[in-house]
C-alpha cells in the first residue's frame, strides 16, 4: 500500500516537474551588465553559445579565449558551438541555462528581450560608439552588441565578365540581365547560382532592402499595410530581378540539386558567374579559390544594380547579436567577454566584415566598393520586431527562403501563377496581417 | 511487529478467541493480506521504470502539445494567451493548410507499389531458392540506413548528370532531365524513394509470418496439384492477413506524415511540402507553436479515425489454417 504510493507519488512529481520545466524560473533581476574596470577584480567561468562551429573546432575561439585571459587572467571562457543553432537555443531558452553569452536568435521577439538578457547600458551612450544597437533598442536600453555587420551585393568571377565583355558594374536591373545573357553566350559558365536547395542564400537578396533607394530607413517602412511588393517598392525591384534571372534562363538547371559548398569552388573556377550574397563570404571565397587551385583575386563584390543620383548604394546590416543571459550568475566577465570580442579581438577583420565600433576602418574585402564611392547605407532596425511579426503572421518569410523559393518556381514554370498574382498575393497576405500583427 | 505475526501464524486462533483481541498484530500485518498487497504491487514495481518513461516522454508532452494547441504562444516567449479553439478553425478554414495533403496521394501509391513488391519477394524468398539468404540482405539493407543518409546518396542520384542520368544514359535514353525540377516528378521520385527504403520493412513482416505456417501445408497442397499462385492465393495470403492489413495501416498512416525524405532532400519546395514539414515551418520559421501543436493535434485525429475505420471494415479475424 505504502509502496503504491510512493510509486503513484513518484510519477505525479515526475510529471509535475517535467510541467514545471517548461514553464521557467522565478524574476531574475534587470540590473545591467558592466564590466568592471580593473579586469582583475572580474572573475568566473562563462559559456558562450555561437553558431560557428566551424571556429570551435579548429581551435580559432579558443585562441581568441587565451588571448583574453591575458587581460582578464580570472576569468575562464568555454565555447558551446550549435550546429542547428536557431533550432537548439530557442528550446533552451525555455530554461534559465543558455549560456552567459549567446547570440541571440531571431525567434525572440523584440519586446520580450528584456525577459531574457541583461540590459547593456542606454541606447544614446551605445550608438555613440557602435552600429547597429538600434536594432537590440527596447525602452530606451541596448540588450545587444552586433559581431560584426555585413554589405550586401553580388559575389562574381570577374574573369569570367571580363570574357563576356563586361567590365564595368552594370547600373540598372536591365544592364545587369544583359551582362548575365552574355555570359551565357560567350562562356561556359552558369550565370547566376541560385542555391535554391539550400535555401538561405535566397534570404540574401531581402538584404538589399535599402540598397535599391539608398534609404537606411527602407526596413522600418514596411512596418505597416504597406503592400512591399507593388510597383517601385525596394522588394519589388529585387525580386523582379530574381525572378527575371530564372525566367531567362540565367540560373542553374536543376535547383532543387544545388550544393552550397561546391558552389564557393564553382565560383573560385569560373563555372558560376554570380550569387547573391553578404560580404562574409568574401574570405570563405577567397579561402574555396586557394584550396581549388584558382586565383583569390578573381573574386570580386559588385553592388546591386540600382543607382541613385549616379551612385551606387550598399546596405549594411547587423550580423547576430551578442547578448548577456539575464540568468547569468557571471555578468560582469560575460559583458567583459563581449567588449573584448567586439573590439579588441581582431574577429570582424580576420572575417572581412564591417566592424562593429563605428571608428574602425572598412575591411579590406570591400575595397573596391571604397574605392568607387559606393555609399554604405546602414539600415535603421529600429521597427524590425514589428516587421517580423507582421512577417510572422503572414507566414511569409522575408527571413525564410520559402516565398522566393516559390517566386523561382514561378519563374521556372515549374508552379502555376504570374509574377504579378504572386506579388499581388505577397501584398494581400502582408496588408492583412499587418492589421492584426505586432500593433 | 513481527514477533507477534510469526506466533501469530504459527498458532491457529482458538475458537472464540478474536483476532482483534491480541492487539498487538495489526490487520495489515496478517500474511495473507500482505502477501495479498504484495501481489498486486509486484507488476506495479516492474512496470515504474517504463511506466515513468512512457509517461515523461510521451503522455506528458502529448498534453503539453494539446495545451498549447489552445494558445497563441510563439515557443520562446514566457507569456502565451489563451486563444481557445482559434488554431482550430484556422487549420479547418484556411486551403492552403490542408491542400499539402494531396501530397500524401503519391506516397499512398508509393506503398501500395511497395506492399506488392515486398509481398512477391517474400513469397518467392519462402521458397528454397539458391542464394536466398543473400538476396534477403538485399533487400532488408536499405531500411538499415538511417533516413538523413538516404536522403543526401540520393540527392546525388538525382541530379543533373548524377547516377540515375548517367545509368539511364548507358541506355541510350534521354538524360537531359531535372528529377526534381517540377512537383510531379520530384514527388514521384521521393516517393520512389520512399519505396526503396521501406519495401525491407514490410518484406521482412511478410517473410517472418509466411515462414510461420507449417510446411506440411505446402506438401498436401503440391500433393493435391496445386500451382504456386493458387498455395499463394488460398495459404499464404489467408495466413498473413493479420500482418497484411497491419502493414495497410502502417502505409496509411506512414503516407500521411511523411517527412524526413522530403525535407532532407527538398526542403519541402516546388509543391512538396506535407502536412508534417509545414507543421515544422509553423513552428520554427513563423514562430506559430500554437497553431502548429494544433495541426499536429489534428494529424493525430485523423490517422486515430483512419485506423478505427480500417479495423472496423477489416476486422482482425484469428487465422484458422487447419
Amino acid at each position: 500500500m505504502g509502496k503504491k504510493k510512493t510509486l503513484a507519488g513518484a510519477l505525479l512529481a515526475v510529471a509535475t516537474l517535467t510541467v514545471a520545466g517548461c514553464s521557467g524560473g522565478g524574476t531574475p533581476s534587470a540590473e545591467t551588465a558592466t564590466a568592471p574596470a580593473e579586469p582583475h577584480e572580474v572573475s568566473g567561468k562563462i559559456t558562450v553559445l555561437t553558431h560557428r562551429t566551424d571556429l570551435v573546432q579548429s581551435g580559432a575561439m579558443d585562441a581568441y579565449a587565451a588571448e583574453f585571459k591575458k587581460t582578464y587572467p580570472n576569468v575562464r571562457v568555454k565555447f558551446e558551438g550549435l550546429t542547428d543553432y536557431e533550432g537548439e537555443v530557442k528550446i533552451r531558452m525555455n530554461t534559465d541555462d543558455y549560456g552567459d553569452v549567446l547570440m541571440i536568435p531571431a525567434a525572440v521577439a523584440k519586446n520580450d528581450y528584456p525577459k531574457f538578457f541583461a540590459p547593456l547600458g542606454p541606447t544614446e551612450e551605445l550608438t555613440a560608439k557602435y552600429r547597429f544597437s538600434d536594432k537590440t533598442d527596447v525602452g530606451g536600453k541596448v540588450y545587444g552588441i552586433a559581431q560584426f555587420g555585413t554589405a550586401n551585393g553580388f559575389v562574381y568571377n570577374k574573369s569570367v565578365w571580363k570574357k563576356a565583355g563586361v567590365t564595368k558594374w552594370p547600373t540598372t536591373p536591365a544592364e545587369f540581365l544583359a551582362g548575365l545573357r552574355a555570359i551565357k553566350s560567350r562562356t561556359d559558365a552558369v550565370p547566376y547560382y541560385t542555391n535554391f536547395k539550400d535555401g538561405w542564400p535566397l534570404v540574401q537578396w531581402g538584404g538589399n532592402i535599402g540598397s535599391v533607394t539608398c534609404d537606411g530607413d527602407a526596413g522600418n517602412k514596411l512596418a505597416g499595410p504597406v503592400s512591399p511588393w507593388k510597383q517601385g517598392g525596394e522588394l519589388n525591384v529585387s525580386d523582379t530581378l530574381l525572378h527575371d534571372i530564372v525566367k531567362g534562363g540565367l540560373a542553374e538547371k536543376d535547383p532543387n540539386t544545388t550544393n552550397w559548398e561546391a558552389s564557393k569552388g564553382m565560383v573560385a573556377k569560373g563555372e558560376i558567374g554570380a550569387m547573391m550574397l553578404g560580404s562574409w563570404s568574401i574570405t570563405q571565397m577567397r579561402d574555396a579559390a586557394e584550396k581549388a587551385g584558382a586565383k583569390p583575386d578573381d573574386i570580386g563584390f559588385m553592388p546591386f544594380p540600382a543607382q541613385k543620383d549616379g551612385k551606387f548604394c550598399a546596405t549594411v546590416v547587423s550580423d547576430y547579436q551578442q547578448a548577456v543571459n539575464i540568468h547569468s550568475e557571471h555578468k560582469g566577465a560575460a559583458r567583459a567577454w563581449i567588449d573584448w570580442f567586439t573590439e579588441k579581438s581582431g574577429y570582424s577583420a580576420k572575417e572581412g566584415a564591417v566592424p562593429t565600433v563605428k571608428s574602425a576602418a572598412m575591411p579590406d574585402t570591400l575595397k573596391d566598393f571604397v574605392d568607387n564611392d559606393v555609399t554604405f547605407v546602414e539600415r535603421s532596425e529600429s521597427r524590425t520586431g514589428q516587421v517580423n511579426a507582421i512577417d510572422n503572421a503572414a507566414e511569409i518569410g522575408l527571413n525564410t527562403p520559402d516565398y522566393r523559393q516559390k517566386l523561382v518556381d514561378i519563374a521556372r514554370g515549374a508552379q502555376s501563377g504570374s509574377l504579378q498574382e504572386f506579388f499581388a498575393d505577397l501584398d494581400k497576405r502582408w496588408d492583412e496581417a499587418a492589421k492584426t500583427a505586432g500593433s | 511487529m513481527t514477533e507477534t505475526t510469526k506466533t501469530a501464524a504459527a498458532r491457529p486462533p482458538r475458537p472464540g478467541t478474536s483476532w482483534r483481541r491480541t492487539g498487538t498484530a495489526s490487520a495489515h500485518g496478517t500474511p495473507q493480506r500482505r502477501g495479498r498487497t504484495l501481489r498486486r504491487i509486484t507488476p506495479w514495481m516492474f512496470l515504474a521504470v517504463p511506466l515513468a518513461l512512457l509517461i515523461t516522454f510521451t503522455y506528458v508532452p502529448v498534453g503539453n502539445m494539446i495545451y498549447y494547441s489552445f494558445t497563441d504562444w510563439d515557443g520562446v516567449s514566457p507569456d502565451r494567451n489563451f486563444t481557445g479553439v482559434d488554431n482550430y478553425s484556422q487549420i479547418f478554414t484556411r486551403p492552403e493548410l490542408f491542400r499539402v495533403f494531396f501530397v500524401s496521394f503519391y506516397y499512398l501509391a508509393a506503398s501500395a507499389v511497395q506492399i506488392v513488391v515486398a509481398l512477391y519477394f517474400a513469397t518467392v524468398l519462402s521458397f528454397d531458392l539458391r542464394f536466398r539468404n543473400l538476396f534477403k540482405g538485399i533487400l532488408f539493407f536499405p531500411y538499415l540506413i538511417n533516413g538523413v543518409a538516404i536522403g543526401f546518396v540520393f540527392l546525388y542520384f538525382f541530379q543533373d548528370g548524377g547516377t540515375l542520368d548517367s545509368v539511364l544514359s548507358w541506355f541510350g535514353a534521354d538524360t537531359d532531365r531535372a528529377w526534381l525540377g517540377d512537383p510531379t516528378s520530384a514527388n514521384t521520385s521521393l516517393a520512389g524513394v520512399s519505396v526503396w527504403r521501406f519495401t525491407g520493412l514490410n518484406f521482412v513482416l511478410f517473410l517472418g509470418a509466411i515462414q510461420s505456417i507449417p510446411g506440411e501445408l505446402y506438401e498436401a497442397a503440391q500433393l493435391d496439384g496445386a500451382s504456386r499462385w493458387q498455395q499463394f492465393r488460398h495459404i499464404i495470403a489467408p495466413s498473413i492477413k493479420p500482418v497484411l492489413s497491419l502493414s495497410i495501416i502502417l502505409a496509411v498512416s506512414g503516407s500521411l506524415s511523411v517527412f524526413e525524405i522530403p525535407y532532407i532532400m527538398t526542403g519541402g519546395a516546388t509543391g512538396t511540402s506535407t502536412f508534417v514539414i509545414q507543421t515544422v515551418k509553423l513552428a520554427f520559421q513563423f514562430n506559430k507553436t500554437g497553431l502548429a501543436s494544433a495541426a499536429a493535434v489534428v494529424l493525430l485525429v485523423i490517422i486515430l479515425l483512419i485506423t478505427w475505420i480500417q479495423r472496423r471494415l477489416v476486422p482482425d479475424d484469428k487465422v484458422d489454417l487447419v
